[in-house]
């Protein structure tokens, strides 16, 4: 199967459902025919599907996904891009309290078919506020979706799936992905929300990993390996919805379950993964829940620091074979 | 021009602004009843803007609403039986009980919902116009907010994005004086939002509020300068709260003489009058029309009253679509 980068495979999506669909337009800050996005990701669509459907705006996030929720509601597809995970925070309101809760507040009348793009993650050196993983954020608002794709395919099947639902979807990426090669059929395909892929199988220890800490994961099961360690990894693909049976079916068999996950420890992705195994699958377990995550700090930028706070496959190692 | 106006035309925006303030009136009766959970943010003295603005709409046309939000409802079209049960939170509501008094929509006559939290309508408002750019259709937005939400970031990028992108959208501010309890002159050191408009290179106007054939006049040239595809204005109705912030509120902290002031400029009064001197109606025209606002108003208390409150079960339904 040909290979091409989480990038073009996001693009690739892009491009195919606004030729699908031509209520499908993109807006976002540098994202048209001057600078193709800050990561590059809808470099081209400006040129090919003009300035109309491939808006540059204003630095105005607030505004960027007030104009994403107007447009839904009244018919359109928008797919908006904010820039940084960070920068998010400046548009919670529209986020939390307008697209999350109109269908519901309305009482089912209208549908918000909007999705959010945004790279989260450290790894590069850019500091407090353009590195943080916060994905928990957007679980713990009931009336969004939140896609975390580890790879150039689910990447590509999981944002065909968010443009052409009918719900709010709140699509993560993670900067160190961008660049990263992986099998992308070339015949039309989507992956549906709220279905876990297992990564690698194993017997002993299940780790339930994201976005580019299932990569970390995969780079420690296959260190574990030499170890006589068989480790599963599990990609839940979507915190939300989250495919907890797919978690569940492979602590059946393993016994032991480590949940990695980029962000703060605190309230975080792998804190409420480790409470639904000790609440619904605690008599499968035989070991405690591992969690690896990060301390609870924001993020530094010096690279000692950032590489000192950021899960790595030495800390996966120790927490599996501690319970292996 | 509004003088000529024609004469059903008229009528029915005193009809309007009548079902807005006497629906109101037995809201506020209700709430003494124990009938209305929560609380209520009365429009009483603004129906001039809501009528004045929504007379220039047809059905596809969208609005965007407020807490304050009763009298854009109704002004759009909204059955009153539906917005009373909504209000009363009974299954038979808009919302099926979910919204209440600060949340209720209609989308089937382009009324996009009233959202709680000042100054978020503004974008949304802004992506409905941009929607309707998209699609190439003739409609318009108009975007209801208070004089309070022109601080608010939204109203800034809001306005800014509509006019870089030439979008159908009337921004309705509806300046009453006081957001919550802050007078105007503690939140801003401008006397007109409309002067705003400058900062984005659109029109800023100021009307008086009360006068509805006025609001009127200045949304009618704001359609036909977004129709043109020329962009949005910004609409500044001077107007009054001619109650409290919400059902507790005595407003007490309003200098003493200013309510009688504005209760003298009453939108309703006013226009009852000029519909009198013109002899566009007689006085028992007018008590005709009262009266069958009264009945239409009383079957909507019936109807909300008799409806049952939604199941347990709804409040798990509709969270996603």
């Amino acid at each position: 199967m040909r290979k091409i980068t989480y990038r073009e495979a996001l693009r690739e999506a892009l491009r195919e459902e606004m030729r699908r669909d031509p209520s499908v337009f993109l807006l976002g800050e540098d994202i048209g025919r001057y600078w193709g996005g800050a990561f590059k990701v809808t470099d081209g669509l400006a040129e090919e599907f003009g300035d109309e459907r491939v808006r540059d705006t204003p630095i105005s996030e607030s505004a960027i996904i007030g104009t994403a929720v107007g447009a839904a509601i009244t018919g359109m597809r928008p797919v908006a891009e904010i820039m940084f995970g960070d920068l998010t925070a400046l548009a919670m309101d529209q986020i939390a309290n307008q697209a999350a809760k109109i269908c519901y507040m309305f009482g089912g009348q209208a549908k918000c078919p909007l999705v959010i793009r945004t790279p989260f993650g450290a790894g590069v050196n850019i500091a407090s506020h353009h590195s943080q993983s916060l994905e928990a954020w957007f679980m713990h608002v009931p009336g969004i979706n939140v896609a975390v794709p580890s790879t150039p395919n689910d990447a590509k099947g999981l944002l065909k799936t968010a443009i052409r639902g009918e719900n709010p979807v709140f699509f993560c990426e993670h900067k160190l992905l961008y660049p990263i090669e992986g099998e992308v059929p070339e015949e039309e395909y989507t992956i549906p929300f709220g279905v876990a892929d297992v990564k690698r199988e194993g017997a002993d220890v299940t780790i339930v990993a994201t976005l580019f800490m299932v990569h970390k994961a995969l780079n420690a099961a296959a260190h574990l390996e030499k170890e006589d360690i068989s480790v599963e990894v599990v990609d839940p693909r979507t915190l939300t919805p989250l495919d907890k049976q797919a978690m569940m079916k492979s602590v059946k068999k393993t016994g032991r379950i480590v949940v990695v996950s980029e962000d703060c420890k605190t309230a975080g992705v792998s804190a409420e993964i480790a409470a639904i195994i000790a609440e619904e699958a605690i008599d499968y377990l035989d070991a405690p829940i591992k969690r690896v995550a990060e301390p609870d700090t924001p993020i530094p930028f010096s690279p000692p620091l950032e590489r000192y706070v950021i899960p790595d496959e030495k800390a996966i190692i120790k927490a599996v074979k501690e319970i292996a | 021009m509004a003088q000529n106006l024609e004469r059903e035309k008229l009528i029915g925006m005193y009809r309007k602004m009548l079902e807005i303030r006497l629906f109101e009136e037995k809201v506020f009766e209700l709430y003494g009843q124990n009938l209305v959970p929560g609380t209520i943010h009365l429009y009483a003295g603004q129906e001039a803007i809501a009528v004045g603005v929504c007379s220039n709409l047809g059905k596809d046309d969208y609005i965007t609403s407020t807490h304050r939000g009763h009298g854009h409802c109704i002004a759009k079209g909204a059955d009153l039986k539906r917005t009373m049960a909504e209000i009363l939170g009974k299954e038979t509501g808009y919302c099926k009980g979910k919204g209440g008094s600060m949340h209720i929509a209609d989308f089937n006559i382009g009324m996009l919902g009233a959202t709680a939290v000042v100054g978020a309508g503004l974008p949304i408002a802004v992506g409905a116009g941009l929607s309707i750019k998209l699609r190439k259709t003739d409609q318009i937005v108009a975007c209801f907010f208070g004089e309070g939400a022109s601080n608010q970031g939204t109203f800034h990028e809001s306005i800014n994005l509509a006019s870089t992108w030439k979008l159908p959208v009337i921004f309705v501010c509806e300046n009453n004086l006081y957001a919550m309890g802050t007078r105007q002159s503690i939140a801003m050191n401008v006397e007109n939002i409309a002067d705003r408009a400058v900062a984005y290179g659109i029109p800023g106007v100021v009307v008086d509020g009360n006068d509805v054939l006025a609001v009127y006049e200045a949304v009618q040239k704001g359609v036909e300068r977004a129709k043109k595809g020329e962009g949005p204005t910004l609409i500044e109705c001077k107007t009054y709260r001619q109650k409290g912030h919400s059902r507790v509120d005595p407003a007490k902290y309003r200098p003493k003489g200013e309510v009688e002031e504005w209760l003298a400029r009453d939108p309703i009064k006013r226009l009852k009058e000029k519909l009198l001197q013109t002899n566009t109606l007689t006085k028992t025209e007018i008590q005709r029309i009262e009266k069958e606002v009264v009945t239409k108003i009383e079957e909507a208390v019936k109807f909300a009253i008799e409806s049952p409150y939604p199941s347990s079960e709804e409040a798990l339904e509709d969270v996603y679509a």
